[in-house]
């Protein structure tokens, strides 16, 4: 049994500092405002092939968010449909090479390779999950939606998005901790 | 013979794929609000808090209550006595998969296996059918979500490893699966059968209600055990720690091949999906 954990709340507005992702802690919840991006599998790995070409990416990971996220389609009268986390593992082949571009944080949902946790720790980048599942509730910050990629891909294309407070937990801090392990040690009971 | 048009099927899994992925049944609801009442961890009782708020937005705005609105999984037990009229069963199925997906702007999740593009219709569905007595025509709408199913299994297990052996893959599966599938999940589990059957009895299992106790008391003595070994392992809500891992798990059994001891876990996630109707 170890120690229960002290969540702090943390509102964060993108793009995101080193000192903004460097004070998380795993547990802390995070509610973050502003721009952020989508992609998922398909779209990672166009992206990656655009660096191994020497291209420059559709957009500056630089202090940025990548959302990981395929929504449902927008009905009339709003801007997106649901639009709760994918399983981030599956981005775990890719997300090493955005990081060492500067990205600060990827929000999913599941556990993250080694690679991808040391690569964190490297480049100082931070592994949020927000509610799988929680799509409806999640649709709610999201305030704009635009295409800026790879449209052919449908809900995998790569989307420019503005959001409102969009509660997050801190999975994977800058000291390399993660919530997994952590929260498991606490609440497992051995028989 | 009893005449049924497959048109009213057609609209049946139009109309419940919608339902389905808008408004979540009240079984999982209930077992939402009975487990946040046991859970410990604090970050465990707000997600649970966010999976019920989660659950009227989409009710009540009319928006799917998870992106992933799943591959459409029908069952359909067609009675015998029943002469379906009007056109092709299972093209009926799939245009009315096509016809909800669509107008019910449910996310298109199906692609090509090699390439990934997608196929832009939902389709094709899984149908499973069999045929029964009577002269009914009862239906199932399962849209399935990708997470969980990704963290489904099938052992064919050496007998030798008897009831305890599958009692431990039952929980090694959730133990390797930790976060990814979405708990709090339900577990449909699968024994005997062979290699294609034992999956689909731990698919048919889904379809039973949350907290509905197998009939045969030894099989519900084991669900009950399962489930508390399994909330005992500490993952909670999201895989964050806690102690509601999973909802309920539901086991179906059959006689194997004397060499055989096949077991199957199919994981399902919290947007426990699955509507039913009679015709």
């Amino acid at each position: 049994m170890s120690t229960e954990l002290t969540p702090v709340t943390y509102y964060l507005t993108t793009p995101l500092t080193d000192a903004d992702v460097a004070k998380l802690n795993i547990g802390d919840r995070v509610f973050l405002s502003g721009i952020i991006y989508t992609g998922r599998d398909a779209a990672h790995r166009r992206l990656v092939e655009l660096l191994d070409r020497g291209e420059e990416l559709p957009m500056d990971v630089a202090g940025q968010v990548i959302y990981y996220v395929g929504p449902s389609p927008a009905s009339p009268g709003r801007v997106i449909g649901a639009a709760g986390p994918t399983t981030a593992y599956r981005m775990d082949a890719y997300a090493p090479r955005l990081l060492a571009k500067g990205l600060k944080a990827m929000v999913g949902k599941g556990r993250r390779a080694d690679e991808v946790r040391e690569a964190m720790v490297k480049h100082k980048a931070v592994y949020l999950t927000a509610t799988g599942g929680a799509g409806a509730l999640l649709s709610k910050c999201i305030k704009k939606v635009e295409i800026i990629a790879y449209e052919d891909l449908g809900p995998e294309a790569v989307r420019r998005m503005e959001v409102k407070d969009m509660p997050t937990t801190v999975v994977n801090d800058v000291h390399g901790r993660d919530l997994y392990a952590a929260g498991r040690e606490i609440y497992e009971i051995k028989a | 013979m009893k005449e049924i048009s497959v048109t009213a099927i057609r609209n049946a899994v139009k109309d419940l794929s919608i339902k389905a992925n808008r408004e979540l049944g009240q079984d999982t609801l209930d077992a939402f609000v009975r487990y946040k009442e046991k859970e410990t961890s604090p970050v465990g009782r707000d997600i649970l808090d966010q999976l019920i708020e989660n659950a009227r937005i989409a009710r009540e705005e009319g928006i799917p209550m998870c992106q992933d609105t799943g591959l459409s999984v029908i069952f359909v037990d067609l009675g015998q006595e029943v002469h379906l009229t009007g056109g092709d069963l299972s093209q009926a199925i799939n245009d009315g998969v096509r016809d909800g997906y669509q107008k019910g702007y449910l996310r298109k999740s199906t692609c090509h296996p090699f390439t990934r593009k997608n196929i832009g219709d939902n389709t094709p569905a899984i149908i499973h059918l069999r045929l029964v007595p009577g002269d009914k025509v009862h239906l199932w709408v399962v849209p399935k979500g990708g997470g969980s199913e990704n963290m489904s299994r099938l052992a064919m297990l050496p007998p030798c490893k008897g009831l305890a052996g599958a009692k431990e893959l039952v929980i090694q599966t959730v133990k390797d699966a930790g976060p990814n599938p979405c708990p709090p999940i339900i577990l449909g589990v699968g024994i005997g059968g062979n290699f294609e059957v034992a999956p689909l009895l731990a698919k048919r299992a889904l379809l039973r209600q949350v907290g509905e106790r197998h009939p045969d008391p030894e099989l519900a003595a084991i669900e009950e055990e399962l489930l508390e070994k399994i909330n005992n392992l500490g993952w909670g809500p999201q895989g964050l720690g806690g102690r509601t891992t999973a909802l309920d798990v539901h086991l179906e059994m059959m006689p194997c091949h004397i060499a055989s001891f096949p077991v199957a876990v199919n994981i399902q996630c919290h947007a426990n999906r699955h509507l039913e109707v009679t015709f």
